[in-house]
């Protein structure tokens, strides 16, 4: 396998924080990637590095095999790098249907708007939002939200999506649905990283999972093995109780 | 389709006006197109992108300069028009570079000040601009009468352009990545779209109508200065004339246009010292009342009574 983006000793400093702390790791083309760490972590730190939000203040990021550390959010958008956003971010007063073109005229290569407004309709379809196409997107709730800023990344045709906790705040049907889209949307070859809360979802669909801690690396490997592993269990909950629970993530 | 013919129709029906009316009365439509301009210029900026720009005083009065101190030196009026409205489109692009990063109230600020910084280059440098003491321009050697319906049908023909320009761009992909950026910036440039070029391309179009409608007013009074090109007026009222009419909309600017103009001819003029005031009340009661125009109210109505049958 070849490794389609690459974080090369990557860090990014606020004021005196380091939120993200020099580390490395590299996701595979084809692969769902977890990211996970307890709050203030740096996950969502780190896909805005990624996707050039807030620019890496040391390293390096490579996205096949290009240097794309420096490049403005709009050029990274349309070499094939799409994400969600942690607090969904719609175009309230457009409706559904444009919020969703503006991914595919911008960033998916779409021709002109007829073009673009197909291709939305068919994304909406997928994340079954094609009867609420003519609505506003301030008026969905929070779960159809989510699925339309699915939509829209979709839209952009992308090569790596970044889903920064599209889970959370929904319901267990709403979570199985969604799930159930993502591992769709991975079978249709779209690399993807998964920030995520809830461990059992984390072991559901990802092949690999990094863990982040104070903004540094402090695990990566097979999701079982990660979740087992002692720093992980401290950083979660603590040193007593890792130290009391030997073996075993909760 | 519409957008087309409603333009066509009202055109057409201004441009029949020299036949029934008197100067006064062409003075006014004269007026009503030039304030036309200026708030359909603001629009691009304002209403679609959502920058609040205070930088049509500035490329007003650049425009206005620029076109003067041309004739002055030899060329011919229509070519000076179009240069002047040329240099007011470049100097907004390079302008825009500086100050379109920022958001919101600094950006509304930064705009406000080139004006300044303009009028104080027009002051210090007398030589060529004539400074504090104004500049004349060419007098045309015609009639009044022909005078009036000259600088009529220049100014209708701009808002004439001025709005067709805004029925293209509003439909267009610009159009589009503009009302992105205006609703949430940065999750449009996530989506690919190049906020900066669109910014500045927005900017640029509120420019060089504003500069040309600037060159057309100074040929038709004859003289400008300082305080009357630069005047801070001219940065309030588009906003105002948008706001009156309905924020992003093809013939809101127009409308307001309209309604500031009556409201001007025929309550303001008896009332001279409240200006200033009453300006800045209706900004008031607009933005905390009716910000999408005084015109969604009638809509609103409207769609109610229908709704009633
Ligand atoms: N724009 C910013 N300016 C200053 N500090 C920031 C900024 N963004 C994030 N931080 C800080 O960086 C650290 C990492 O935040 P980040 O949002 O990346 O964490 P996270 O892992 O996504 O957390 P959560 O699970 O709560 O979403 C936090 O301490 C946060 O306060
Ligand atoms: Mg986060």
């Amino acid at each position: 396998m070849t490794a389609l983006l690459a974080l090369e000793d990557v860090s990014r400093r606020f004021g005196g924080l380091n939120a993200v702390d020099h580390v490395s790791f590299s996701v595979e083309k084809g692969e769902i990637l977890g990211l996970i760490g307890p709050n203030g972590a740096g996950k969502t730190t780190l896909i805005n590095m990624i996707t050039g939000v807030h620019p890496p203040t040391g390293g390096r990021v490579q996205f096949d095999g290009r240097d794309i550390s420096k490049l403005r959010p709009h050029q990274i958008a349309r070499l094939g790098l799409a994400r969600t956003f942690q607090i969904v971010q719609p175009f309230p007063k457009m409706t559904v249907l444009e919020n969703a073109a503006a991914g595919a005229l911008f960033a998916g290569g779409a021709g002109g708007l007829d073009e673009a407004h197909a291709i939305a309709r068919e994304h909406l379809t997928f994340t079954g939002l094609a009867d609420m196409a003519d609505k506003p997107a301030a008026a969905l709730t929070l779960a159809k939200r989510k699925r339309l800023e699915l939509a829209k990344s979709l839209a952009m045709k992308p090569r790596l999506l970044m889903l920064d906790e599209v889970n959370a705040g929904l319901n267990p049907t709403e979570i199985s649905e969604a799930l159930g889209l993502i591992r769709k949307i991975a079978d249709q070859g779209v690399t993807i990283i998964v920030i995520e809360h809830l461990m059992k979802v984390v072991l559901s669909i990802s092949h690999r999972v990094v863990v982040l801690h104070h903004g540094q690396l402090i695990a990566q490997g097979e999701p079982r093995e990660v979740l087992s592993d002692k720093s992980v269990i401290e950083a979660y909950l603590g040193a007593k109780y890792a130290a009391a629970n030997p073996r075993g993530a909760p | 389709m519409k957008n087309w013919i409603t333009l066509i129709v009202v055109a057409a029906m201004l441009a029949t006006l020299p036949l029934v009316g008197n100067n006064y009365l062409l003075r006014l439509a004269s007026i009503l197109c030039m304030y036309a301009v200026l708030a359909q210029s603001w629009n691009f900026i304002g209403g679609l992108a959502g920058y609040p720009s205070f930088a049509t005083a500035a490329f007003f009065g650049l425009g206005a300069y620029t076109s003067a101190i041309l004739q002055n030196q030899g060329l011919p009026m229509m070519l000076a028009w179009g240069t002047a409205g040329l240099t007011t489109l470049l100097f907004a692009a390079a302008l825009g570079g500086a100050i379109l990063h920022l958001r919101g109230h600094y950006f509304a600020i930064a705009s406000l000040i080139v004006a300044e910084m303009l009028r104080e280059i027009v002051n210090t440098t007398p030589n060529l601009t004539g400074g504090g003491m104004g500049l004349n321009l060419p007098i045309m050697r015609i009639s009044v009468e022909a005078q009036a319906r000259y600088f009529f049908y220049a100014m209708l023909s701009l808002a004439f352009l001025c709005t067709a320009t805004a029925i293209v761009v509003y439909r267009s992909k610009l159009g589009f990545g503009l009302r992105c950026i205006q609703q949430n910036e940065d999750a449009a440039s996530i989506l690919g779209v190049n906020a900066y070029s669109y910014k500045t391309a927005a900017f640029s179009l509120s420019a060089v109508f504003v500069g040309i409608a600037g060159a057309i007013y100074a040929s038709w009074v004859n003289y400008i200065e300082p305080p009357d090109v630069f005047d801070i007026l001219l940065a309030v009222k588009p906003l105002v004339m948008v706001l009156l009419g309905g924020l992003g909309t093809i013939f809101g600017p127009a409308i307001g246009a309209l309604i500031l103009l009556m409201f001007e001819e025929f309550v303001w003029r008896n009332f001279l010292t409240v200006h200033a005031a009453a300006l800045g009340l209706i900004i008031v009661v607009l933005v905390l009342f009716l910000p999408n125009g005084l015109l969604s109210l009638l809509r609103e109505r409207f769609a109610r009574l229908r709704g009633a049958r």
